[in-house]
């Protein structure tokens, strides 16, 4: 054992400085063009995740305005029926798989390795590969709206309308595969973040000393799991009932429409966890760094996040009430769905609690936190509503559904997320975002956003279906209509300040340094924005705000490599170091993976041969990953045989 | 923020810490452990995608369809559980790190898995029923595909490895990817179990 202390280049054979410029050559991304898809770092490619999740928000925005301006007024014309059908089939698949879903994940894959401790996600060149498929199957879905095959069936595409007799063309097929390039891509974000969480935190980090930014993308990654192969089967069944004439869904020959709805709402009620539990964690992070005391009630905390998950996958049936279930799994069901209010409920009081509690530092982040909570427990209330049977039949299909979801989901999910950028801006760019147009921009997005879909809530009582593409004047509800169009252009104006304050921060705001706003986790300790290595040691954390409690001469770890891609790998429970471990570096194949993977699933929607043919190319494309690249590495990771006793 | 004086306390020194490790210590072994769980939720849901269109026939099969031959089926399971003992040949080799070892144990498994697909091509044939006849033709199919691509693409991982078992360079982590790929394979082979006794038997019990 002697000799492996002498392997390669330690940490303790540099000074900060040698070290600092030491992991710079190890960690730095590939330059040039190739370079660029060579990546597997995460932060590069997490920022072009939100970037490209932010970009499908602007133009999913982009048909929400046009479907405003076609219904601000009776009768209006601007939009033909089928046009319409296709801006909210693409604005509703857009909102859901493209943007809200990946942008919660892209946040965890930056700053999970960052509060965790660590250098890079477990599996880096899976992430990569995982970022292009999640690009192809959006540009798969865009070009289909432009070339006037969009999908047209609703962001569920619910069969029989999505099946081969009413709808030919190829239009619900894009939409399928859609699906199954953005569940593949959220899947293998999935497994990244859990396994980055089990196995590469700091030493000291035990369980009940995770951020519960970073429980929350574990549990979420956990539903995830349980959730996203459902939906994927569901649109290979559909897929396969339109192309090789299967039957799944087809009643003529024992098929059945319901299936449908089974297989997709078990996905679909998740799906809105999975986009909400990590802005909760968000919350959670802004409430404890604007009060500056530790979060009040940490454990009910991560046990609600855990109940929400459970209970979010007995729910999904409340999507059926009106198919005529049996009377007593409606009840169970409707029980389930009011239940699912009590963890939520225990997570309000607690940040209610902290924020009492605390000295309080109101800053733009704060002001969208605020909003959240206020929204966010009226879009519950309407929900509770509608989790009872006879409110739900009454409002089945209105506008107060569309009122509702937007509610839950805006509210719930977008104010925390850009609560969220405003504050990690200064860790991703080393300059603060102006807080004067920041509280600008919160004031016109609260106002806004309520102004849009407050008057519908009003729209669905009066009767107005959801799915409409106009109205007659007789109905009397051009009015509360005129009124949300004014609302969602001002709402529009305040995604453009945003993205204003953005710009010209990124250029000329105050410079930030390791911690402007004083708070406790490890992402924090390291300067802004973060170098490639992240840690130029890896830190230890001795209790749940590691910063806030860090002793004067808080250990770090030391005796890594600086010359390899070094992480270190800790036990599950407690975080003990368990041993070191070589990450993969850059490569091209994960890139040719994904677009080999891309031209079997396109090509599969027009024949069944797509799926040979991809199979075909993935394996040569993933035969070029897994080769050894040839590098003399061998001898340095022979440096010395595990001890019997290690062997699993 | 970071600490001005390194304290290299000797808790903290993990240069004498292995570089490498085996099993659960290893990330690898939990990403395979992820794939399980994604790729069990898959088959379970198949499985009750069976069984919730079975709820739409008085009969089954449906339609005079003759219940499955059971020769191929069961032929590929007593196959399949006997490839077990070659593969923990290989999963204990690679632990050991011993590549000839592996290279014949994982040779062994790869000409298993082809014969196993040869077998596979006479299970569809069993079924007396094509994909495209009703629902139950649907879901037979589909779960015989889906565990058939499972059948490829591990027996296409255990041809790769073998050759570079064969060809290397062979660094000491393809031995952590004969660990994963071990268990990968006992999934494959337990997973045949549930999807064997639905299909075969489901019709004649149930
Ligand atoms: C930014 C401002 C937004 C506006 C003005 C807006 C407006 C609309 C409108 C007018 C509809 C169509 C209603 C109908 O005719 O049935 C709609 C549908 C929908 N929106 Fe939005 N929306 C916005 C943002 C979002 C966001 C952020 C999400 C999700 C995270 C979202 C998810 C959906 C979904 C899932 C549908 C249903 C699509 C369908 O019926 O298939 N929207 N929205
Ligand atoms: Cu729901």
């Amino acid at each position: 054992m002697t000799t492996l202390a002498k392997t390669g280049v330690r940490d303790t054979d540099l000074t900060a400085a040698e070290l600092h410029a030491a992991l710079e050559r190890v960690w730095e991304p590939p330059s040039g063009f190739i370079g660029w898809f060579k990546n597997v770092f995460h932060k590069p490619i997490s920022t072009r995740f939100i970037f490209a999740a932010l970009g499908f928000f602007a133009l999913g925005g982009v048909l929400a305005l046009l479907m405003r301006l076609q219904l601000a007024m009776p009768e209006n014309t601007l939009l033909s029926p089928d046009l319409y059908n296709q801006l909210f089939t693409v604005h509703g698949s857009t909102m859901m798989f493209l943007f809200a879903v990946p942008v919660m994940q892209a946040v965890g894959l930056y700053f999970v390795p960052l509060m965790v401790g660590t250098r890079n996600l477990a599996f880096p060149r899976l992430n990569t590969f995982g970022f292009f498929v999640y690009i192809i199957g959006g540009v798969l879905l865009w070009v289909a709206l432009f070339l006037n095959i969009g999908p047209d069936t609703g962001w569920f595409s619910y069969v029989p309308l999505s099946g081969p007799e009413y709808s030919p063309g190829k239009r619900v097929d894009v939409w399928a595969q859609m699906i199954t390039f953005t569940e593949l891509s959220s899947l293998v974000a999935a497994v990244e973040i859990i396994v980055t969480v089990f196995k590469l935190r700091a030493p000291g980090m035990s369980l009940n000393r995770i951020p519960i930014f970073v429980w929350a993308q574990l549990v979420t990654s956990f539903m995830v799991i349980f959730a996203m192969p459902a939906v994927m089967l569901a649109s290979a069944f559909l897929a396969m009932d339109r192309l090789v004439d299967t039957h799944f869904f087809n009643p003529a020959e024992g098929g059945d429409a319901l299936l449908w709805q089974h297989l997709f709402w078990f996905f679909g009620h998740p799906e809105v966890y999975i986009i909400f539990i990590p802005a909760t964690g968000i919350v959670s992070m802004l409430v404890q760094t604007f009060s500056r005391r530790p979060i009040v009630g940490y454990t009910a905390i991560v046990l609600s996040l855990i109940a929400t998950a459970i209970l979010g996958f007995g729910l999904w049936v409340h999507h059926m009430f009106a198919t005529g279930l049996p009377q007593l799994g409606e009840s169970f069901f409707t029980a389930a769905s009011m239940l699912i209010a009590i963890p939520s409920g225990i997570q309000i009081f607690c940040w209610i609690a902290t924020l009492w509690t605390g000295r309080l530092l109101v800053r733009t982040p704060l002001l969208f936190v605020a909003g959240f909570i206020f929204i966010f427990v009226l879009g519950g209330l309407t929900g509770v509503m509608q989790a009872s049977v006879p409110i739900d039949l009454q409002v089945h299909d209105t506008f107060f559904v569309v009122a509702h979801f937007h509610y839950v989901l805006i509210g719930g999910a977008v104010f925390p997320l850009i609560g969220g950028l405003y504050y990690w801006f200064p860790k991703m760019t080393g300059r603060m975002m102006s807080e004067s147009l920041g509280r600008v921009n919160f004031w016109i997005f609260f106002i806004g956003f309520n102004l849009t879909f407050f008057p519908m809530h009003q729209l669905g009582l009066a009767g107005m279906p959801r799915r409409v593409y106009t109205y007659l004047p007789q109905t009397g509800w051009g009015p509360l209509n005129f009124v949300s169009t004014i609302g969602a252009f001002v709402l529009s104006v305040a995604v453009i300040v945003f993205l204003l304050n953005a710009f010209v921060s990124y250029r000329t705001g105050a410079l930030a340094g390791e911690n402007p706003w004083g708070a406790d986790s490890l992402d924090w300790s390291v300067p802004s924005p973060a170098p490639s290595y992240n840690f130029l040691y890896i830190p230890t954390v001795n209790s749940r705000t590691p910063l806030w409690t860090m002793e004067p001469a808080q250990p770090v770890v030391t005796g890594m490599r600086a010359d390899i891609l070094e992480v270190l790998v800790t036990e599950l429970h407690d975080a003990t170091p368990d041993h070191r471990h070589l990450l993969d570096g850059p490569s091209i194949w994960p890139f040719l993976t994904a677009v080999a993977f891309g031209i079997g699933v396109i090509t599969a929607i027009f024949t069944a041969w797509g799926v040979t043919i991809g199979a075909v190319l993935c394996f040569i494309t993933l035969a070029g990953w897994f080769w050894p690249a040839g590098q003399p590495i061998e001898d340095t990771a022979r440096e010395a045989a595990p001890p019997l006793g290690e062997r699993a | 923020m970071r600490a001005p004086t390194i304290n290299t306390s000797a808790a903290f020194d993990v240069s004498e810490l292995p570089p490498i490790k085996f099993g659960p210590h290893a990330t690898i072994w939990w990403g395979v452990i992820g794939l399980l769980l994604i790729e069990g939720t898959m088959f379970a849901i198949l499985a009750a995608t069976y069984f919730y269109l079975k709820q739409n026939f008085t009969v089954w099969p449906p339609s005079g369809t003759p219940n499955p031959d059971l020769f191929a089926g069961s032929a590929n399971m007593a196959l399949l559980i006997a490839s077990i003992w070659p593969m923990r040949i290989a999963h204990r080799a690679g632990l050991e790190e011993r590549r000839r070892a592996v290279f014949v144990a994982l040779a062994i498994c790869s000409v298993i898995g082809f014969v196993s697909l040869a077998l596979r091509f006479f299970e569809f044939r069993a079924m007396h029923i094509r994909w495209d006849f009703n629902a139950y033709g649907s879901v037979v199919w589909t779960m015989l595909g889906m565990h058939t691509a499972h059948v490829i693409s591990s027996t296409l991982e255990n041809l790769l490895i073998t050759l570079l078992m064969f060809a290397g360079p062979v660094e000491r982590k393809h031995f952590t990817d004969t660990n994963a790929n071990a268990v990968y394979w006992y999934f494959v082979v337990l997973g045949w179990l549930p999807i064997y006794a639905i299909l075969y038997f489901a019709p004649r019990l149930l």
